[in-house]
């Protein structure tokens, strides 16, 4: 084989992609050929040098027109439409338990400072040219649900946390000893932020930002319990 | 041993594995609607993405195809099922998003070509320090052909197979173009 045939050949030698034969006839030729080995050197330096690229973030800050064209402008707990079918919560227990535990942080100073008389955040129209979508089963209640009829979506609530946790008791020896861990520390803060949301409601009944926390939170733990009886019933 | 909740993943982490990724809190609450999530996520991966885009479309066109891919990440969250990283699965969105651009400006500026020319030029050994390009100049000058299977093999670590399937190629075409950009950078190494 020529100098010229190997060169061609020498990326596939570098990454490994000829065959057992080729590999050693291009050996036996490296072996004689100090200008395909100067070759192979380069190109060894170039990919080094590709997979240590930095990055660079853009000279302009993007998020303003990122913002206009998700039309997050809205407050970040006003309901959202959906994407068609409803959103399919697939995070493990984990990943749920440090977002519960971030948004009962972050959410719970909010409720505090607006409950302590702060004025509440204004939500304003999703953006346009979103695609059709539905709401997922309880996900976007409307934010005057608690202020008209709340009794009645509270006893729901409750009717449908009491089922849950009927199911997840019974199953509840068919966990293991981390994920009870994991998931009674969850709802323990779950509870926690609905309490802290509950009263807050109490105190300011039309404050549509506290109705609509006191509304998701909720939804989180019906949520997290469905997990969680979805896992015992897989484990029996 | 539990059985996981099917199209789900696991519910407890394994011994010895990340017990939650650094972006699965911001993802989550990105995917229930919390714009200021996403603006984080958003911060934590602009670079990186921008940085994609630049370099398989150039700068003319890397602001306005990032803007584009954060949308589409947004439009999407409530897809991401967590079977792998968060960055893994959003850095294919933004290939998907490019390629797609790829063709709409292919189509309109009839700009793809691979003629020989723009590779001599890069190839050419530089004759002064004033007259050398740095790599990632270099790397924009390519032929669009040989610079995009260069990026997402070298750079971004795909596969020929999963490059020729993304560009409608042989993978064939695919090895012949990452060597002949591969010849063309040797020269501009570390300037």
């Amino acid at each position: 084989m020529t100098t010229g045939h190997w060169t061609s050949r020498l990326s596939e030698y570098l990454d490994n992609e000829l065959s057992a034969p080729e590999r050693a006839a291009a050996d036996a030729h490296l072996r004689t050929c100090a200008a395909c080995r100067g070759t192979l050197d380069e190109l060894r330096a170039v990919t080094a040098r590709a997979h240590a690229l930095a990055d660079r973030a853009p000279a302009n800050d993007l998020w303003p027109a990122i913002a206009a064209a998700i039309g997050s402008e809205m407050s970040p707990l006003a309901p959202r439409r959906r994407p068609a079918g409803g959103r399919r919560w697939s995070f493990s227990l984990p990943q749920l338990a440090a977002a519960a535990l971030l948004l009962v942080t972050v959410s719970g100073a909010a409720v505090w400072s607006l409950a302590a008389g702060r004025p509440p955040a204004v939500a304003t129209a999703p953006a346009a040219g979103r695609p059709a979508t539905t709401s997922a089963p309880g996900s976007s209640l409307p934010t005057t649900r608690f202020t008209t009829s709340r009794p009645t979506a509270e006893q729901s609530y409750d009717a449908a946390v009491a089922d849950l946790q009927r199911v997840v008791e019974a199953g509840r020896g068919r966990l293991d000893e981390k994920t009870l861990q994991i998931v009674r520390k969850n709802l323990a803060a779950i509870d926690t932020a609905v309490a802290q949301a509950r009263r807050a409601v109490e105190q300011d009944p039309a404050n549509t930002y506290l109705n609509t926390y006191l509304a998701r939170t909720m939804r989180r733990k019906i949520d997290l319990l469905r997990q969680v009886a979805a896992l015992t019933a897989a484990e029996s | 041993m539990q059985t996981p909740i099917p199209g789900a993943p696991p519910l407890t982490p394994t011994p010895g594995s990340p017990q939650i990724p650094s972006d699965a809190v911001e993802v989550a609450l990105a995917a229930s609607g919390d714009a200021h999530a996403f603006e984080r996520l958003y911060r934590a991966h602009s670079a990186r993405v921008h940085s994609l885009v630049r370099r398989m479309l150039g700068d003319d066109d890397a602001d306005e195809v990032t803007q584009d891919v954060f949308v589409r990440v947004w439009q999407k969250l409530g897809t991401f099922r967590g079977e792998s990283a968060f960055s893994t699965w959003l850095h294919r969105l933004a290939v998907n998003v490019v390629l797609a651009r790829r063709a709409e400006l292919g189509t309109r500026r009839r700009r793809f070509h691979d003629d020989d020319a723009p590779l001599e030029l890069v190839s050419a050994r530089p004759r002064s320090p004033e007259s050398v390009m740095d790599f990632e100049q270099a790397l924009a000058r390519l032929p669009e052909g040989a610079r995009q299977v260069f990026v997402l093999h070298d750079v971004e670590g795909y596969r020929h197979e999963e490059i020729a399937e993304m560009l409608g190629l042989a993978t064939g075409t695919s090895k012949s173009q990452l060597h002949r950009a591969r010849m063309a950078l040797r020269n501009h190494m570390d300037r």
